[in-house]
């Protein structure tokens, strides 16, 4: 059955720890992790509360396929009230601390209220206890988790932290677990500071069993894995080069969104490549790229793990940077280089180290920064407003500065971690936020990649690539090969891969197999480990139901139709140069194909009928 | 023909696969915390590095444990642990030079490497061929053969 059928509530305001039995009937519909969570919050808690209020509710979710040896079969999910975005936030992280929340025997663990002072809940096995954070209060994740380790004498404890950011209100703010993998997107870690609670420790020994048929089990991931291995994506690009893979990809397309998207081809790209990553520099004699990092049970491991070149002004007097770690993915090199117009490899390694230190989301950071820049550049900021920084784009001293400003949420860093939306409005100029929902646009340009804008309108947590990839299709051609330029039936291909994403999100599995697998793939295991006949087409199903979902919840915080929009930038200014010239989004085309595909009404808005179908 | 693990820290991604594989073929469940090969992560450094009994021929722990509940598979050269006689006294813990036999509190008794009688589930599930299960006379024969390499005409001396 694979899931271990046991909720822990936690209660900050009471200080209680509970255990219930998990909802095996929700979990028919919804499976796990996305999908599930989403429905507890949904009926647990009323959408339109303040998402940094106690009434608010954090939900730390694992898959059935979470701590099997599935490939990638370690995540969980993060899923709550944004504070960013005021819609639902559901971010989703590798490493470790997933499979060893389903080692300790929990499907979940819902978190309410708020503690009067700050806490980490401390899980080991069946007993879960809150202990005071004092002394961890005010320290970086990376410290924290340093602290927690040496605190409890157990180097095999695994830690979900916040760090100062997340204290200080910075809507982006992440949950970093095992130093440098995160549940990045929409400030959950904001959500976490806002309820004092600094950290979750676990740490679990009794193991995932009752797999319902483990001899075919074996079979279906074995067979599985062999997929991943032998793909192009999964069993070369991303091991070579990570998803650092698309930087030269995604420019030479001409969808490269560079200087708050002002130009769609970045000049110094290729210095900040994958293949930048494995040049052997002067000073040391070494790449950037040290090793390659997997998650748990992931048998691809694109995570980079990267040294900084000692020599670089970021960190030449700074030891406690000069060592490997958590190395650059392409949004967060796009975000805090292309976006902000920096081409220098190792300031933007640092800035990528900043932000697992402190807990930041790099895509929100860098296209906050990139759109300051623009404003700087216009005039309307000064350096006044700035602290005396020089935020011209191209600068990488400028970029960094701010970086460790937002990090500890001060000075004009706690303006830039308001989000590029909050900012631009408070200096005039909604117009240069490069965002939906109020997140930040990811590392694609929707002028010059159709599908992906008509997915950056219709998410349900804002700006994002990870709700619906037409990349994929659109460039890299898997699992066909579509025109980026032409909107043309990208309505129907966006909802196929924002249903199935949604099926692999509920799964305890990391999206980035969906390269090489499809549901078809995806089926066979889960029918093995969990009771009840899982077939692809249910799956499917099932991903239109949590997407359908998703959006009931948005709807009932406040957000409409009119929220699936997109900046006048992406609809009326057109490319200026590169081989996608002269392009526009073709959103006011595709947004009313996409409603009525998805069987919405003209307005948007979910019809009887269609939530009957989807027994919502 | 006797073979050995051979495990090249340098492939190695961290992703414990080979303690998933070793924990559920020995305890049916899926838990690295049982798992007779252990991945440690030397994260300053960027480095993984799986370990596990080396099997050695004048084995601490065998010559150690007071019970004979340490004994040697002929056919494998895997010192194995016979449950039945195993008292978890703990000794061959205290005696293993490299750590790697613990004593596992669940069940009272010591566990250890077998080699899975011959057939290693690590190197089996081992994505990157990190772990690898060789001829145990010849565990230097890809480093050798790195070596001899060099005499080939055009490669950089080092």
């Amino acid at each position: 059955m694979s899931w271990t059928k046991k909720v822990l509530r936690v209660n900050l305001t009471e200080g209680t720890c509970k255990e219930e039995p998990l909802n095996m009937e929700w979990v028919e519909q919804f499976l796990g992790q996305r999908g599930l969570a989403t429905k507890y919050l949904v009926e647990e808690m009323d959408p339109a509360v303040d998402a940094l209020s106690p009434e608010n509710k954090m939900i730390f979710i694992t898959g059935p396929l979470t701590g099997t040896m599935a490939s990638t079969g370690g995540r969980y999910s993060v899923v709550t009230k944004s504070p960013l975005t005021g819609g639902l936030a559901c971010s989703n992280s590798g490493g470790f601390f997933g499979n060893e929340m389903k080692n300790a025997g929990w499907d979940m663990v819902i978190v309410e209220g708020k503690s009067a002072a700050p806490v980490y809940l401390n899980i080991q096995n069946e007993k879960a206890e809150l202990l005071s954070a004092e002394g961890y209060w005010g320290k970086s994740a990376w410290e924290t988790e340093e602290g927690l380790k040496a605190q409890h004498q157990d180097p095999l404890l695994r830690v979900a932290t916040i760090g100062v950011s997340g204290e200080k209100g910075v809507l982006y703010a992440a949950i970093i677990n095992d130093l440098h993998r995160a549940a990045g997107r929409s400030g959950v870690g904001t959500v976490m500071g806002s309820k004092n609670l600094k950290a979750i420790t676990i740490r679990g020994t009794k193991g995932v069993g009752n797999i319902k048929d483990p001899a075919r089990f074996f079979q279906a991931t074995q067979e599985a894995k062999q997929v991943l291995a032998e793909n192009p994506v999964t069993g070369e690009g991303l091991p070579a080069l990570g998803t650092q893979v698309l930087m030269n990809v995604i420019n030479e397309v001409g969808g490269m969104p560079t200087r708050n998207w002002q130009d769609s081809v970045f000049e110094g790209a290729g210095k900040i490549s994958g293949e930048a990553m494995l040049e052997v520099r002067e000073s040391d004699g070494k790449a950037n790229l040290t090793r390659n990092g997997g998650c748990f049970a992931c048998t691809i491991a694109c995570g980079r793990i990267s040294t900084i070149d000692p020599e670089h002004f970021t960190v030449k007097d700074k030891p406690e940077y000069q060592i490997a770690s958590g190395g650059l993915e392409y949004e967060a090199s796009w975000a805090l280089g292309c976006d902000t117009g920096v081409d220098d490899l190792d300031a933007l390694t640092y800035a990528n180290f900043l932000c697992n230190e402190q807990g930041m989301d790099p895509i929100s950071l860098g296209s906050t920064i990139a759109s300051a820049m623009e404003l700087y550049e216009m005039g309307v900021i000064s350096k006044e407003d700035t602290g005396g920084i020089e935020l011209n784009f191209g600068s990488a001293e400028a970029m960094v500065a701010v970086c460790e400003l937002v990090g500890k949420g001060e000075g004009f860093g706690a303006i830039i971690g308001q989000g590029s939306k909050r900012m631009c409005e408070k200096y005039g100029h909604p117009e240069l936020s490069m965002t939906s929902r109020g997140q930040e646009f990811p590392a694609y340009d929707g002028r010059a990649i159709q599908g992906i804008g008509l997915g950056y309108a219709t998410s349900n947590r804002g700006g994002c690539h990870l709700r619906g990839y037409t990349i994929a299709s659109e460039v890299l051609g898997v699992p066909i090969k579509t025109d980026p330029a032409d909107a043309d039936g990208k309505a129907d291909l966006l909802i196929a891969f924002q249903n199935a994403t949604a099926a692999f999100d509920s799964a305890g599995i990391c999206i980035f197999t969906s390269f090489a697998w499809t549901l078809e793939n995806v089926a066979p295991q889960l029918d093995a480990a969990c009771e009840g006949d899982w077939t692809p087409e249910r799956l499917e199903e099932l991903g239109e139901r949590v997407y359908n979902l998703e959006r009931q919840f948005n709807y009932a915080a406040g957000q409409s139709g009119a929220d699936d929009t997109l900046p006048d930038r992406l609809t009326k200014e057109a490319i200026k140069q590169g081989p996608m010239k002269g392009q526009v989004s073709q959103l006011a085309k595709m947004l009313p194909e996409y409603y009525a595909a998805r069987g919405w009404n003209a307005d948007g808005t979910i019809p009887q009928e269609t939530k009957d179908r989807l027994g919502l | 023909m006797q073979k050995s693990l051979v495990i090249d820290a340098d492939k190695c991604t961290g992703c414990l696969q080979c303690e998933m594989a070793c924990s559920v073929h020995a305890e049916g469940v899926f838990n690295p915390s049982k798992s007779r090969i252990k991945t440690f992560p030397f994260h300053d450094e960027g480095i993984f590095v799986p370990y596990t009994c080396t099997q050695c021929d004048e084995a601490w722990c065998l010559h150690a444990c007071p019970v004979e509940a340490i004994q040697l598979n002929r056919e494998t050269g895997a010192k194995e642990v016979i449950n039945d006689l195993c008292v978890g006294c703990k000794v061959c813990t205290i005696s293993c030079p490299f750590g790697t036999i613990n004593y596992n509190a669940d069940s009272g008794k010591v566990i250890k490497c077998d080699l899975c009688g011959g057939d290693p589930e690590c190197a089996k599930a081992c994505p990157t061929s990190a772990i690898t299960y060789v001829d145990a006379n010849w565990t230097g024969y890809d480093k050798m053969k790195q070596y001899a390499a060099k005499a080939i005409p055009g490669q950089p001396a080092s």
